[in-house]
């Protein structure tokens, strides 16, 4: 049989509208687009007060402890634990903004500031969204961002993706594992706090469910500085108090928006750019590319489409070859 | 079907030459910094971290290798779906050179993974993550390097003589086909959605809600570059002659342009609905790498509108190579370049880790010389062109 | 002065303050390290101390403990009282004087009339200033009425304490009596405070012999304070200090991290904000740890007005420290970025590559005209 010019113009019309449906179909309308996550309302978080911090490093040192990591030696003499950043030897870190003279505390010009770095356990994390086998994941309920080195295959797409740049891969052992904050799931199973709150000497970091912490929040907003006020430690509602003026906040509460969201808060006297917090969105970066992964793939509906017209297209094709006379 | 693959023979020849040799050598040497690799970790060998956790062997072995390895996919899309039979003396050593490619690929994902030994947990239903591009890639890929073997089985089987089997294998090929241009398209796509996560991480210069579309465009042009390129190169290193093929690879030029001014215009339609086209001139030495990878994708476009060049396979070598490297540098620039987790960051592949990928090249093109000389690979142009065109319309 | 013979001065050291000229100038070395003088200073003080002439003292007492006079007279090392009691003419002292009532003031007077613009006036206690200062009363005279006439001839003025400094403890919110410093009593500027509950022995007796040796009193702060003594943050020459800069804090008294000697921050200690160098010299040589904060008690900021007596023990200090650089930066530089080796590799792969590439796209157009159409 010869293939008339007619055949041929349908067989090519077939495969040429299922590789343009393929091409159309990738072009994301943003109204198919999934929103923001919720969060649980049984959240639990966390509240770092950088104006409260005396810079002690005792939640670094606590952290490790109830954590079981190594030192993290940076310098030459290899005499103390020096992390230089939040690593896969450490979860959290007090790093140090200086400016000039460095003379006033919480303040942006010749001044200086602590500020902590750990896991934000955002609301709609980029790490659980990104990774292939569920090996990181959010609790429905507490909405800690938890990790599963048994399940992991070691991809790292969620030490890319994070927004923070949290997760942290080991590269020195043959393996390894990602290593983050996981707000001491394992010491809150056991009824206690997380360590870094725990030993917070002034209450810079301080653990509670979500909805006191935003009432915290507020009520630190409210506050004059100067003005002698009671903050807690440990935990809201611990008892375990102390008296201070309160100083001057900068008009932003870090991770009430940021990506959808982080049940990891922070209050600053400095600028958060300055302090090494990106400006952020309010839309989470997994909603944009679970969004435009979803609009392609739901239910595998499209891709079945296209796979019936290729099989069409294909089987056409084989066709002609069957018949084609040269044996 | 059967009898028309006789068309294909080896090329015969000795397999020792001074070029396989030094494949051989760097091959060599990239098992053994593996094999460092497995027993000391990726830090032994990469020069990774946690800035930039994804080096080279990410981005050259499999979003930039698989990329190469398009050929396959876009001479099936024009031959098989598209139905256009004057093409297929291209396939064979395009679908070879896709298996190589994708095969590598795969082996080094698993070098590249941290905790290899879990891999298989992207196929079990419980750990399945759908939500994760990386889910679907992989799936993807597994799935298409299978099926790029199945499509490339019936050169093997005559090899052996196992005609029933292939004569079985015929009747439901073009299944396999129809998933060999499915699974490419969804999974070449997909490269580029895994980085819309990242968000502000990648430069505005590549971040785009688009990036599947772009990354698909891109890679189906390389796929019909690398046609090209390897004919004429088969033309060069094993002294064939391509006068039989000069006519397609001439019409897959005019191809690449169409595509090339298109994307082109997407991609400049993106910037400026975006709003990001004063970043072109503003960004340092990501302005000159963007301005770089659009001179070379430009190139072709300029090349191939003038016929006596898509004629010439001077030309044609020339704008398939622009190309395949302008393709390779949006690649590179997506991922690495463009891609800043926080200041202080910097990576730059070790010497060790080059040397990986010098030796996972070197290994592919190894193997692609002994297939091509052992196995019925290229087509042997005994017809007439006459002749040949008169089997194809018959 | 003890140059023409060694032998003389050993004798008249040891029959003077009974104790061997090896112990004598080990003291004078002592004074001179607590003061931070030069190499050499301790031949001064020993010169100085060993005149024949010994210094009149005048030491008045008010609103306070006798707490300062006991800590300078359990100094043991060497015996602190026999040489203060030698070295100076201690001419008046409530406390120590064996005479009394008309005798004493007798004494004083006297002293004061003989030693005129020559005494050295120390003053122990806080002077209380309302209601005409009668809160505090000897011999018929306030306390103010007293320090202002014996101040008048004095060749140097010494706050002794917390009390005389600033008004310490008597002072502490609501302050009934109106207590205050001497020099804010008295409204002088020169005197020197030697402030502690109670200040180390060693800073009185080196403060008077560094009077006694130079002719003039030590370089002091703003405060009145000696900066030999209260230059530096307890914070900073702490024993404890590393376990504050590793995060170790005791958190309850007697819990693990207290017996173990961790940071006593989180139990109210003061070390952070108080300038005093009891860290670094200790009390009553008797070896380590002897000191609050090496007792196991946090510092109450006994030196530091406003703070000592007045903040509550328990509360938190404000950390005075600017930040030390032991903390990461914002951004720090991590990863590796091109080595000249790899650098290499990649020029040469893009070198061959591309010089391939032109090669065969020579070849190709060489070509063009036998093999093509």
């Amino acid at each position: 049989m010869s293939v008339n010019r007619r055949d041929f113009i349908k067989g090519a019309a077939g495969g040429g509208a299922a590789l343009a449906t393929a091409a159309v179909v990738s072009v994301p309308s943003p109204a198919q687009a999934r929103p923001n996550l919720e969060m649980s309302p049984n959240a639990v978080g966390l509240l770092y007060d950088s104006t409260l911090c005396v810079g002690c490093k005792a939640c670094v040192a606590g952290c490790k402890e109830a954590n079981g990591l190594p030192a993290d030696v940076n310098t030459d003499d290899a005499l103390w634990d020096t992390p230089l950043d939040i690593g896969p030897k450490t979860y959290n870190v007090i790093k140090l903004y200086a400016d000039g003279t460095a003379d006033h505390k919480d303040q942006e010009k010749d001044g200086f500031a602590f500020i902590k770095k750990s896991c934000m356990h955002c609301v709609d994390p980029s790490c659980v969204s990104v990774c292939p086998v569920s090996a990181m994941t959010k609790d429905k309920q507490t909405g800690i961002v938890g990790y599963n080195a048994d399940i992991c295959i070691g991809c790292r797409y969620c030490v890319a993706s994070c927004p923070f740049g949290v997760p942290q891969s080991e590269f020195d052992t043959p393996t390894p594992k990602i290593r983050k904050c996981e707000m001491c799931r394992h010491r809150q199973a056991e009824g206690k706090i997380p360590a870094c709150a725990e030993v917070c000497p002034t209450g810079a970091t301080i653990f509670g469910p979500l909805t006191a912490i935003t009432e915290e929040i507020n009520r630190r907003r409210a506050m004059k500085a100067g003005e002698a006020n009671v903050f807690e430690r440990r935990t809201l509602g611990s008892g375990d108090t102390h008296e201070r003026p309160a100083a001057q906040y900068v008009n932003h509460v870090y991770g009430e928006t940021e990506v959808g969201g982080t049940q990891f808060r922070h209050m600053a006297g400095v600028p958060f750019d300055k302090l090494g917090y990106p400006n952020l969105r309010e839309k989470s970066f997994a909603s944009e590319s679970e969004g435009i992964q979803h609009t392609l793939y739901k239910g595998l509906i499209a891709p079945a489409l296209v796979l019936g017209g290729l099989v069409w297209a294909a089987k056409r094709a084989s066709h002609i070859d069957d018949e084609h006379p040269e044996e | 079907m059967a009898g028309f693959h006789n068309e294909h023979e080896p090329l015969g020849g000795s397999i020792l030459s001074k070029t396989t040799i030094i494949c051989g050598i760097l091959a060599f040497i990239a098992v053994v910094l593996l094999a460092k690799r497995m027993v000391l970790g990726l830090g032994a060998v990469t020069n990774l971290n946690n800035g930039y956790p994804w080096g080279l062997w990410i981005v050259y072995d499999v979003v930039i290798g698989t990329a190469f390895a398009c050929g396959g996919y876009a001479m099936a899309v024009l031959t098989y779906i598209l139905n256009k039979g004057e093409y297929h003396p291209l396939v064979r050593p395009a679908l070879l050179a896709s298996c190589f490619g994708y095969t590598l690929g795969g082996i080094s994902i698993v070098f590249d993974l941290g905790r290899w030994w879990n891999a298989w947990h992207i196929l079990v239903p419980g750990y399945m993550q759908t939500n994760s591009v990386m889910f679907e890639v992989a799936l993807c890929v597994m799935a298409y390097i299978l099926v790029l073997w199945v499509e490339f089985a019936p050169t093997l089987l005559t090899r052996f003589k196992l005609l029933h089997l292939r004569k079985k294998l015929d009747r439901v090929l073009f299944v396999f086909i129809a998933l060999g241009v499915l699974l490419p398209s969804m999974h070449q796509s997909s490269l580029g959605t895994l980085l819309v996560v990242m968000g502000y991480q990648i430069h505005e210069l590549w971040q785009t809600p688009i990036l599947p579309l772009l990354f698909l465009m891109s890679a189906i042009t390389m796929g019909f570059s690398i046609v090209v390129f390897e004919a004429l190169l088969g033309a060069g290193g094993f002294h064939r002659s391509v006068r039989h093929e000069m006519p397609q690879l001439g019409k897959l030029a005019a191809i690449i342009r169409t595509m090339m001014i298109v994307y082109l215009v997407v991609r400049f339609g993106d910037l400026a609905v975006r709003g990001a086209l004063g970043a072109i001139f503003t960004s340092g030495i990501k302005s000159v790498m963007f301005l770089i990878e659009i001179a070379l994708f430009a190139t072709p476009v300029v090349l191939f509108s003038s016929p006596s060049k898509r004629a010439s396979k001077k030309f044609l070598w020339i704008g398939a190579c622009c190309l395949l490297l302008a393709g390779a540098l949006y690649r590179l620039d997506a991922f690495l370049v463009a891609y800043q987790t926080g200041a202080g960051w910097s990576y730059f592949p070790s010497v060790q880790e080059l040397l990986v990928t010098i030796g996972i090249i070197a290994a592919e093109i190894l193997l692609y010389i002994v297939f091509v000389r052992k196995f019925p690979v290229f087509y042997t142009h005994k017809l007439t062109p006459a002749e040949l065109a008169a089997a194809h319309t018959k | 002065m003890y140059d023409d013979s060694a032998a003389k001065f050993e004798t008249d050291v040891e029959t003077r303050f009974g104790v061997s000229r090896r112990d004598f100038l080990k003291f004078c070395a002592a004074m001179a390290a607590t003061m931070g003088l030069p190499k050499g200073a301790d031949a001064q003080i020993a010169a100085a101390i060993t005149k024949k002439e010994r210094p009149s003292v005048i030491w008045l007492h008010h609103q306070e403990c006798t707490g300062c006079s006991e800590s300078l007279l359990r100094s043991e090392h060497p015996t602190l009282e026999k040489l203060i009691l030698d070295i100076i003419s201690l001419d008046y002292h409530e406390t120590l004087f064996a005479a009394a009532g008309h005798q004493a003031e007798a004494a004083r007077k006297a002293a004061m009339e003989k030693n005129k613009g020559k005494y050295i006036l120390v003053v122990e206690g806080a002077i209380p200033m309302k209601d005409g200062g009668i809160y505090c009363k000897i011999g018929g005279q306030t306390s103010y009425e007293l320090t202002k006439e014996v101040a008048a001839d004095a060749a140097a003025i010494v706050a002794v304490g917390s009390c005389a400094s600033w008004g310490g403890m008597p002072s502490t919110p609501p302050n009934p009596t109106g207590s205050t410093g001497v020099a804010e009593a008295l409204g002088r500027k020169d005197v020197v405070t030697i402030p502690g509950c109670p200040p180390n022995p060693y800073n009185i007796l080196a403060t008077i012999v560094h009077f006694l040796t130079f002719g003039a009193l030590p370089k002091v702060d703003e405060l009145g304070r000696p900066t030999f003594a209260y230059g530096r943050l307890i914070h900073d020459n702490c024993e404890r200090r590393s376990h504050f800069d590793a995060g170790r804090f005791a958190l309850e008294f007697g819990d693990p991290g207290h017996r173990k000697g961790y940071c006593l921050y989180k139990l109210g200690c003061k070390g952070p904000e108080t300038y005093a160098n009891c860290p670094s010299i200790l009390f009553n040589d008797v070896g380590t740890g002897s000191w609050p904060v090496g007792t196991g008690h946090p510092c109450i900021g006994c030196t530091e007005k406003h703070i000592g007596f007045e903040k509550p023990i328990h509360a938190l200090a404000t950390l005075k420290t600017n930040p030390p650089t032991s903390y990461p930066r914002i951004v720090e530089e991590q990863g590796a970025g091109a080595s000249l080796a790899a650098a290499a590799v990649v020029a040469g792969v893009a070198g061959l590559a591309i010089g391939a590439g032109m090669k065969i796209a020579g070849n190709l157009g060489k070509s063009e005209t036998t093999d093509g159409e």
